[in-house]
């Protein structure tokens, strides 16, 4: 138990201070290819400093939903982060909840804002939470078989069990079903942290946004949250994929010099990542909404062709 | 002792469900009265039949009831087994539920309306669904079919004023019997072959069927009991019937009266017809996965607040026969740990099922009652007027849409691992068939999740849509405790899954020989586990605990760094409008607009917009739109084959000439054939 609590505090602190670092990391490196000197790496910890102490406005519509929904996604994004293998292969809480776990409950979080967006009366919550719902929709099938291949392969849906399978055979992500499946959980990935091209996070012009008009009436404490939970489920999605597909250096056991060595290869791992992200943001324009079905269409073949290719190789 | 207690508590139930019932025939003129003691009276009985059926369950004491009947030449007979008590006490639940709140519901009812004869047909419906869960033979089967049938024909029909509730009354009406009449032809080829109308000899006979004949036999099955189960095609009368019904009876329909259906496929596919083959399982998985995807796809569009509820009771079904497909597919593969797993979960989402839909059909009765629409565009700020009917839904729709960690949840989390499982269960093709079904489990769940915030979003929160939203009122007390009740039982078999899972073990016993719970229950007691040694595991409890715990951070974290005094409430951005009015809210239509463009495939959408103007056309005097989707079942294949039907009905006119002599003409010449009938056999 104590144990339990001690290893979840180590990972927590390691989520809530990482997450806003790969979002620093991912918008220097953009301005830096477009260009630009952009505002520094450490400026997501700035903002999140200045919002928590800046005053806040509530809508005169809005119940206490729109109070709980920032909690809620701060609250599940950290739950998360504390069933995926970090930096040890057996993560802290990964008993308690498997994949489908991770999944339903940034399911619960999405619920919840996609309320709070609703509950402001205004269009743009509205139209945000609409398709945010829509893509979360169609974009869920490819993201399970791409999953289902992984957890086929390791034939459990316990993350730290799919780790140590794959770490027990590291040149696995060369089978060509890892690699398919990888392609499609990269394309979820993009769409479910609101990347261009399906969603800007840079943009607040109401044609475009999704996650941003959601949370358009958040200010002050309310908007570090979600900023600061959306960032943490960013950091838990890209983790997701490295570890089960790229597993080196996942440290079998919490000793100071295997966690040590598993949190290096794991930022260098994160930043390769997130360099893949930034060249695909800048190389792509944002898509017309509804050509992002095509996207996750394409995400859907990948895993069902990865599935198929588990009986031919 | 037990067996005593057992009969007595459930001929109890019975006489007490009976009681209510006539009671409200006799003193029909006694509104008030009637409406208390017929609903305490339920009520009672309802905790009755739930102690019977727990008590089955719990010790594992099959107990046959045998009433000896005067002129029929079967004794009605009530088998109470593991199974049949299992769907009774899902029935008890629910009735005990929708009973508690009909105390305060019926008092809403016009003055003109007959509460006594609604009381009446509601205590008739709840016994003849316990008698279709206990029947021992085919006659009492049958007769306690029909008369649920009749019962909820009546209930549907109670707002008969409305034309569109007559009609949904008939389609029901005849959609049911187009199902009664498959089983009947199904129990009656059964019957001839085995020499007996018993279930247990069903079941011995079943083991001689000829292939032919016992697929055959199924199909028929399947397909009566398919109606009542509300699966895609036979669908149809379920949107109409349901949201037509006063909604204390559409909470026990959509819970219980399509468990019905459920019960009889798994009555018939474990039991009076053997270990099924392949295709069978195969065919239950594919109507089940069609259903779920077809039925939360018309769910997300229904701006009727009850019809979406009932197109969603469609998804469920569709997610239960998704389990119990898989089940009879690892049966006939011969994999008992695999069955026995699925079948779990199915029998886990049926009592979910039943407990958050009634849930959530009582707090959509609460608001129609409060508001005198349906529409979720009139709907609206329902959050502020009736917070604890918002709340009941919220858990509804959480529950619903399978979030951890409520109920629903864990019985999805269920047929994912079982579908997993699958996969390695054969080597053939077939296996591919598993993740793909879970693939589009996950498009279902996230379309449902999608579908409920469109419901909860739009009908409760924000601005009041229209005037009689902004006058709402809270629910009658008693409405309030049977509605809560329900919403803990949601949270508590989601937290307490653990211990729920070896209660299912005598039912998965009696099914496949197979106990499961040691397997799923993992030593420490709150993790649920796959029931393969290193598979997925999951402890609902403990995730609850922790998101508790988590909500400390962000709480401390803002009482720490934010400075207090600076919280206050403003409008929301007019976008330099003049004030922000219910006008400008997004719309249910315009919610699931985007849905209904990507599946535009699917759903055929139109739409039509005439503008009138004077000078030019960006200045409209008026502006009409209208837009709707097609419904593809109803109009490509019921439309036409009602048409065909009632063009050859109009050709048999011809014998109906209205000439009694014709007539007496046709009673003697059928007596007649009858009498050589008679005389060959």
């Amino acid at each position: 138990m104590i144990v339990i609590l001690a290893k979840s505090g180590l990972q927590l602190l390691l989520l809530l201070l990482v997450a806003p670092l790969v979002t620093g990391i991912i918008r220097t490196l953009k301005a830096r290819l477009q260009t630009r000197r952009g505002p520094g790496i450490l400026q997501p910890y700035r903002d999140l400093f200045k919002l928590l102490r800046k005053g806040m406005v509530i809508p005169d519509t809005a119940s206490w939903i729109f109070s709980a929904a920032p909690y809620m996604v701060f609250v599940t994004a950290t739950l998360v982060g504390l069933m995926i293998p970090m930096i040890a292969t057996d993560a802290p809480l990964s008993l308690f909840g498997g994949v489908l776990a991770v999944i339903y409950l940034l399911a619960l979080g999405r619920f919840f804002l996609a309320l709070g967006g609703l509950d402001t009366g205004s269009s743009f919550g509205g139209l945000g939470s609409s398709r945010e719902m829509t893509i979360s929709a169609i974009a869920e099938p490819a993201m399970m078989l791409a999953i289902f291949t992984v957890a086929l392969g390791a034939n459990s849906t316990n993350l730290s069990e799919m780790a140590r399978s794959a770490v027990s055979q590291s040149w696995r992500f060369l089978a060509p079903s890892q690699m398919l499946a990888f392609s499609g959980l990269f394309i979820v990935l993009i769409a479910e942290t609101g990347r261009i091209p399906v969603d800007n996070p840079a943009t607040h012009l109401e044609l475009t946004m999704i996650h941003e008009a959601m949370i358009l009436e958040y200010s002050g404490p309310y908007l570090a949250l979600l900023e600061w939970g959306a960032s943490i489920k960013q950091l838990v999605l890209m983790t997701l994929l490295v570890n089960t597909f790229f597993p080196f250096s996942l440290s079998p056991n919490w000793t100071v010099s295997g966690l040590g060595l598993g949190l290096l290869f794991y930022l260098l791992k994160l930043l390769l990542l997130a360099c893949c992200i930034v060249l695909v943001e800048t190389t792509n324009a944002k898509m017309r909404l509804f050509r992002v079905p095509e996207l996750l269409a394409v995400a859907f073949i990948l895993g069902a062709l990865a599935l198929i290719s588990t009986f031919i190789f | 002792m037990s067996q005593i207690f057992i009969s007595q508590a459930f001929l109890g139930g019975m006489i007490l469900y009976a009681a209510g019932g006539l009671f409200g025939l006799i003193a029909a003129r006694q509104r008030n009265l009637v409406r208390i003691v017929a609903c305490a009276l339920a009520a009672l009985g309802a905790v009755l039949e739930g102690v019977a059926s727990i008590t089955v369950i719990r010790d594992v004491h099959e107990t046959v009831i045998s009433i000896p009947s005067g002129t029929f030449f079967l004794p009605f007979t009530f088998r109470l087994d593991p199974l049949s008590s299992y769907f009774n006490l899902a029935l008890a639940v629910v009735g005990l539920a929708v009973s508690i709140y009909s105390f305060g519901y019926l008092k809403g009812f016009d003055s003109r309306k007959p509460v006594g004869v609604f009381c009446f047909f509601y205590c008739l419906l709840l016994i003849s669904m316990t008698a279709v869960f206990t029947a021992a033979n085919a006659v009492v089967f049958l007769i306690s079919w029909e008369l649920m049938a009749l019962a909820a024909y009546f209930l549907v029909s109670f707002d008969h004023e409305r034309d569109e509730t007559r009609r949904a009354g008939t389609l029901f009406f005849i959609m049911s019997h187009a199902g009664t009449g498959a089983l009947l032809v199904a129990f009656l080829l059964l019957g001839t072959w085995a020499g007996s109308l018993d279930f247990s000899a069903f079941h011995i006979a079943s083991q001689t069927l000829t292939p032919v004949l016992r697929g055959s036999l199924f199909l028929l099955f399947f397909l009566g009991f398919g109606v009542k189960a509300g699966m895609i095609p036979v669908h149809v009368w379920l949107p109409a019937a349901h949201p037509a019904a006063p909604s204390n009876v559409s909470a026990l329909m959509s819970a219980i009266l399509i468990k019905t259906g459920i019960y009889g496929i798994m009555r018939v596919s474990f039991d009076l017809l053997g270990i099924p083959p392949l295709w069978w399982g195969l065919l239950v998985l594919a109507a089940g996965t069609a259903s779920a995807i077809l039925g939360v796809l018309y769910a997300l569009i229904e701006p009727d607040l009850k019809r979406m509820l009932a197109y969603s009771t469609i998804e469920n079904s569709g997610i239960i026969l998704m389990a119990l497909g898989a089940a009879m597919v690892f049966r006939s593969y011969d994999r008992p740990v695999l069955a026995a797993v699925a079948l779990a979960a199915c029998l886990f989402h049926i009592f979910n099922h039943a407990v958050f839909k009634s849930l959530l059909f009582l707090s959509a009765g609460a608001v129609v009652h409060a508001t005198e629409t349906r529409n979720m565009e009139r709907l609206g700020g329902l959050i502020r007027r009736m917070p604890l009917t918002a709340l009941c839904f919220l858990v509804g729709a959480i529950a619903i849409s399978g979030l951890p960690p409520l109920n629903g949840f864990v019985s999805e989390w269920l047929t994912y691992q079982a579908l997993l499982g699958g996969f390695g269960s054969t080597l053939s093709l077939t296996r591919i068939v598993f993740p793909i079904a879970g693939s589009l489990l996950a498009l279902t769940g996230a379309l449902a999740a999608a579908c409920f915030v469109r419901a909860f979003g739009i009908g409760f929160l924000a601005l009041p849509r229209s005037s009689q939203a902004s006058h709402a009122h809270e629910a009658h007390p008693s409405m309030l405790v049977g509605m809560g009740a329900l919403a803990t039982l949601c949270i508590a078999l989601g937290l307490g899954a653990t211990l729920w899972i070896p209660f299912l073990d005598p039912l998965v016993n009696q099914l496949v020989s197979i106990k499961v719970s040691g397997s799923l229950v993992l030593a420490s007691g709150v993790v649920l586990s796959s029931g393969s040694p290193k598979g997925g595991t999951v402890a609902p409890a403990v995730l609850a605990g922790a998101l508790v715990l988590l909500t400390l951070l962000p709480g401390v974290l803002l009482a720490v760094w934010w400075r207090r005094g600076h919280r206050g409430p403003g409008p929301t951005w007019d976008c330099g409008l003049p004030g922000l009015t219910e006008v400008n809210e997004y719309t249910a239509t315009a919610f699931s607009k985007p849905l209904r463009m990507i599946f535009a495939a699917f759903y055929q959408p139109r739409r039509e917009i005439q503008t009138e103007f004077e000078v030019s056309a960006y200045y409209p005097t008026s502006v009409r739109f209208e837009s709707g989707v097609e419904h593809a079942f109803e109009t490509h294949l019921y439309s036409p084959l009602k048409e065909r039907i009632l063009a050859r009905a109009s050709r048999l006119r011809a014998i109906q000439a209205g000439s009694i002599h014709a007539y007496l003409a046709y009673i003697f010449i059928t007596l007649i054939l009858l009498l050589l009938f008679g005389v060959r056999s």
